[in-house]
Formats: structure tokens, sequence, C-alpha cells
């Protein structure tokens, strides 16, 4: 049915466990600078100690992470915790309380367009009329001044650069109709490409799977996946549910109110883990398909939070509706 | 001046109407006039600024009544009233989200106001022959050829300033979020546009009267938005279509004795209403073809 889909990555989380740095997940009060890195390359983003305060209040403290180029990193937690300012501080748009903050070598906010950003879910207007393709060419040139000159040989470049990043995200069919008109699903995509069309080297994404129905949800997680590992983009992205996005990831990082814990997937999504960072009895399940419900944290549960039944309930229930494509991704890794 | 006749011939009809001064002036001020606000009136539909845009248009009223009343020059009155207008309200608009076009009760508050404050004035003023009627719903006749220079002028700088400004005001205007974390300063150009605004509703107001400016400011580009999606085309087709109803509204406004701004306004109505019209057909088309479609490829299938 869907291009996108179709080309899933056949990535896992185990095959890149290995070539973790730091394979044991710390709670971010003990966690190590950023030598740890050693002999790798430049880390495309680097929070040390990094704290964030709004009106007085500590969001979160003591975060260190380092993302290399190409990893898919989630940034998971309960409602209002500071996920989303942890964009913005990375964005430069908000400032750092405490802690050193590098964002491809530089202060955050000065990478310019090798930062790609999407923004927490915005829907357009239904009669806006602006063709998706419009939208992602402003991504490319739409904050020069100016008028674009018409027979320029750089405008018939940018023009196969849209095209190509349309093509990218498999949005051909539908980027040249009105964008309000476009269903949730497309016109994330077609704001993926517009954070995508300048060649960033990082992609901040924010809760991009949010309002989107279940096929559309791994859909579109798989495009980012397969954007992040085989275009090597650095990927972070807020998620309220980390399941549709587990398969495809490299780490997470979970913040619970005060303190972070970052590591793979499986050595921070852990009963045992999460206990110790919310310091209140944790568990966590994981269903047949390998899917993982958190449950008794306090505040609404952050891993599947926004459902409303009880989460044993409700793991079930989804396992079966989207079982298809979470299935075909475990055949690949057994396989692999 | 005895009441000419059409003749359904144009180039005969047009020599007539040039041989007027009063009409040569009217129709440079109008192809001005229409080119000005379609421009800033495109970007004002696509911001959902509508409401920005009547208050602005509100405030040309006591602007010009006042410069009437106290004798000074009619488009200081205009220009003046309508730009101060436009920072006031952008002052009002500091504290909110970039982007979001919602204006607070207050606008509304000192439109009302403003409007009492026009009226005052031409009462005050009692030497006006047609009284408030011309100011609110525009007269063709005595634009002088100094009015057209001033006319010309503000129009240029804000048809170059727009096209400076347009393409970051554009990005922030569909998307100020994205905008914003690229370096486009939103806030900047959202004042920047609305001292636009105030200067081509000044111009407009002096053609079509303040309260129906919307015919030169709305109708060509929600007509031009209903045709095309592309935004270079709408620009462009809301400049063609401004300035063709407000050349004809001043020809029938010429031949027949009903005022300029009813005609201006019907023709622009009528294009609009066409045009959705054509876009209802176009979809119809579309879906039944569609539909034929699937039709013929299950029938291959079977």
């Amino acid at each position: 049915m869907n291009p996108v889909v179709a080309a899933e990555p056949q990535h896992n989380a185990d095959q890149h466990n290995t070539k973790q740095q730091n394979p044991v997940p710390t709670a971010a009060s003990a966690a190590g600078g950023p030598s740890e890195a050693g002999g790798q390359a430049a880390p495309v983003l680097c929070l040390c100690g990094a704290a964030v305060r709004v009106g007085g209040r500590t969001l979160w403290s003591g975060v260190d992470l380092e993302v290399q180029a190409g990893e898919f990193v989630a940034v998971l937690g309960p409602n209002g915790v500071g996920k989303s300012t942890l964009v913005k501080v990375l964005l430069g748009i908000m400032p750092a309380a405490e802690g050193e903050i590098r964002v491809l070598g530089r202060r955050p906010g000065e990478a310019g367009s090798r930062v790609g950003y999407l923004p927490q879910r915005r829907s357009f207007d239904p009669d806006l009329r602006i063709r998706g393709v419009d939208v992602v060419r402003m991504g490319l040139d739409g904050d020069r001044w100016g008028v674009p000159l018409p027979w320029s040989r750089n405008r018939r470049e940018q023009q196969r650069r849209v095209d190509e990043v349309i093509e990218l995200v498999g949005a051909s069919g539908y980027a040249h109709r009105p964008i309000g008109q476009c269903s949730g699903g497309e016109q994330q995509r077609l704001l993926i490409a517009q954070a995508l069309v300048r060649r960033p080297e990082v992609l901040l994404l924010d809760e991009p799977l949010d309002s989107l129905d279940l096929p559309n949800q791994s859909a579109v997680a798989a495009l980012i996946g397969r954007i992040c590992h085989q275009e090597n983009v650095a990927v972070v992205m807020v998620a309220h549910d980390v399941n549709p996005i587990l398969h495809h990831l490299d780490r997470v990082v979970y913040i619970a109110e005060g303190g972070a814990v970052c590591g793979p997937p499986s050595e921070v999504i852990n009963s045992e883990t999460l206990t110790r960072l919310y310091r209140t009895p944790v568990e966590v399940l994981s269903t047949q398909d390998g899917r993982l419900v958190v449950v008794g944290q306090p505040e609404a549960p952050a891993v599947h939070a926004d459902r409303h039944d009880d989460g044993h309930g409700h793991g079930h229930g989804h396992g079966d509706r989207r079982g298809q494509s979470d299935r075909r991704g475990h055949g690949d890794r057994r396989a692999g | 001046m005895e009441s000419p006749v059409f003749s359904w011939n144009p180039l005969y009809d047009f020599q007539l109407m040039w041989s007027y001064p009063f009409m040569v002036n009217a129709f440079r001020a109008g192809a001005i006039v229409a080119v000005v606000a379609g421009a800033v009136g495109w970007f004002m539909v696509l911001r959902r600024q509508t409401f920005a845009g009547h208050t602005l248009s509100v405030v040309a009223f006591p602007g010009a009544a006042l410069a009437t009343l106290a004798g000074f020059s009619l488009s200081l009155g205009y220009f003046g009233f309508c730009v101060a207008a436009a920072l006031v309200l952008a002052l009002m608009r500091r504290g909110r989200e970039p982007g979001g076009s919602e204006e607070s009760a207050a606008t509304g508050v000192v439109q009302a106001f403003l409007l009492a404050c026009g009226y005052l004035f031409m009462a005050l003023y009692k030497g006006l022959l047609e009284g408030p009627q011309a100011l609110l719903f525009g007269s063709f006749l005595g634009i002088t050829t100094g009015q057209v220079a001033t006319l010309a002028v503000a129009g240029l700088a804000v048809l170059l300033a727009l096209a400076v400004l347009g393409r970051p005001l554009l990005f922030a205007s569909v998307d100020p979020q994205v905008a914003a974390a690229r370096g486009v300063p939103v806030r900047g150009l959202s004042v920047a546009f609305l001292v636009l605004l105030g200067v081509a509703t000044a111009e407009a107001a002096q053609i079509t009267g303040a309260l129906l400016v919307f015919a030169l400011m709305v109708l060509p580009a929600a007509t031009a938005q209903v045709l095309t999606a592309r935004p270079g085309l709408s620009l462009l087709l809301t400049v063609v279509l401004g300035f063709g109803v407000t050349w004809a509204g001043l020809v029938a406004a010429f031949y027949w004795p009903y005022p300029l701004g009813f005609f201006v306004t019907s023709f622009a109505f009528g294009l609009f209403l066409l045009a959705h019209g054509a876009r209802f057909a176009a979809c119809a088309l579309e879906r039944r073809r569609d539909a034929s479609g699937t039709a013929a490829l299950a029938g291959g299938a079977a």
C-alpha cells in the first residue's frame, strides 16, 4: 500500500547496541562526560550536565547525551516534563541554565541550516491555498529576502532538490495539492520533507507521530528510521509512545521529574532503571510481539500515555491491530 | 456635463473618457490602487488578517474627515491615520504568539469610537456637498494630479518593500514556527506588514471609500486563491483581477449614474462567484473521471 512501509529498513536495536560506547545505562547524575566517545568522530550533538529552568522551576538537570551521525534517539517521559524544551534548547530558542551544549560543534542556534526542525503538530487550515510543494520549498529558501530570479540556474537546481526530497518521503502523489486538503499523515510527510530539504545533519522532531492513526504512525516512523540510517542524519525525536519507533531506535533519553537516563532502549525501558529514575516501583511489561508497556509510574503513563484503557488491557489491543508491520519487522530481525 | 452614452466601441469610449482630465486621473489612480491593494490584500487574506484590514479601513474615514475639517491635505489624513492605526494595532498584538491572527475586542472598541469621531468631524464641517458618503463609499471625481503622484510614490514604496519582504513574509504567514526557528524575524515582519497594510488601505480608501476597501483588498485575492494554489500565479492573478474590476468599474460609473464603489464591488463579487462555480465544476468533473476510471479498472480486472 505504501512505498514507505515497503522500504522499511532492517534496522534493529540489538545490532546497534554492539557498537554503542556506553552499554550500561547510567542514572544521569553518574553518567560519564563527553570523553567517553574517545576514538569516534566528533559527536553531532553533545549535552553535558545540561539543566533547564523555566520560571524558577528546574524542569530537568544533569542530562548527559552524545549523539553520533546517523543515530536515532528518542526523548521519552511523562507529559509536562520538558521533552519539547530539550528540543528548544538544542535549537537555541531557549537557554540552558547549566551545563555545556554543543550542536555540530557550535553553540545551539548557530549551526543554521545544518539543523532541521519539525515543531510539535501544526495542522494547516483546510482552506489554506498553498501547495505542499510550496511549503517544502519554503524550507529551502523561504528565509531569503528579495525576489528570486526566475531565470537563474540555481533555481532549477533548487527545484530538483525539492522534487528529490518529496520523492524521498514518498509524497510525490499529493505534493501539488493544496496542503490543507492533505491528510494528517500526508501533511506530516511533507513537513518532514521541508525539514530535510537543506540536507541537515541533525533532525529535531517534536512528537511527529502525535495525532496520526496507527498505520500512519508506523509508516512515518519507518520513514524517519530510514532517513536516519540511510542518509546518515542524526535524529532526536520527542515521543510520547515508544512502540511505533522501538525497532528503529538506537538510544533513548528518558526524562522524569528532575533527572534523566540515557542508553539503549532495552536497558533504559526496564523495571529496574525506571524504578530507580522515578524512585517509586515501576514495572515494564513486554507483550508477545515485543511491545513495551510501562505500568505504575507516577503521573500519566508516558509510554502509551494517551489511550484511555489501563496499561494491561491495552498492550494486547494494539498488538492485534498493528500486528502486521510489527511482525514483519520481527521476521527481519530474526532473519538478520 | 451631459450624460455620455456607452457605444460598445471600446476605442471610441476610451477616447471620449480620455478627453476628460478627471477621468484620466481616475484611471491612473485606479490602476495604482488596484495593484497595491491587490498585492497587499493577497498576503492579508493568506494571513487571515481581514479584521485588521477592516479596522484600518474604518480608521481611514475619521482621518479623511479630520483632514477636511481642519483643512490639511486629504492624503495626509488618510495615510497619517492608517499608518498610526497600524502601529497601534501592532502594539496591541505584541504580547501574542507570532502568526496568531486573533485580534482582541479592544480593536473593535477603538474601531467603533473612531468611526463615531469621523461622523462628528463630518457633522462639524458643514461645507461638504456630498456629506460623508464620498468618504465612506468612494468617488472618482476630482482626483488631482498631485493626488495621483502621492498615490504613485506611496504605492511604489509599498511594492518595493513587499518585493524585499515577500518570501520571508510568506514563510512566516504559512508556517510561523519553522520560520522563527530558521531565523526569520516573525514579529518584526508582522509589524512591517501591518504598516504596509495601513498604507495600502489608505490608498484603496481614496478610490472605493473607507467601507468598500475590501472590494479591492479581499475580493481579488480571495478569487485568485480559489482559482490556483500556486503562490506566484495567485499573486499575479490577484493584481490582474483588481486592475480589471477597477477599470471596468470606472467605465461603468462614467456611463451610468450609479456610484463607483457599487460597480467595483459588484464586478469583483461576480468574479468571486464565478471562480467558486468554476472550481466546483472542476472538482465534480474530476470526481466523475475518477469514478469512471476506477469503474474501467474494475471492468478490466474482471
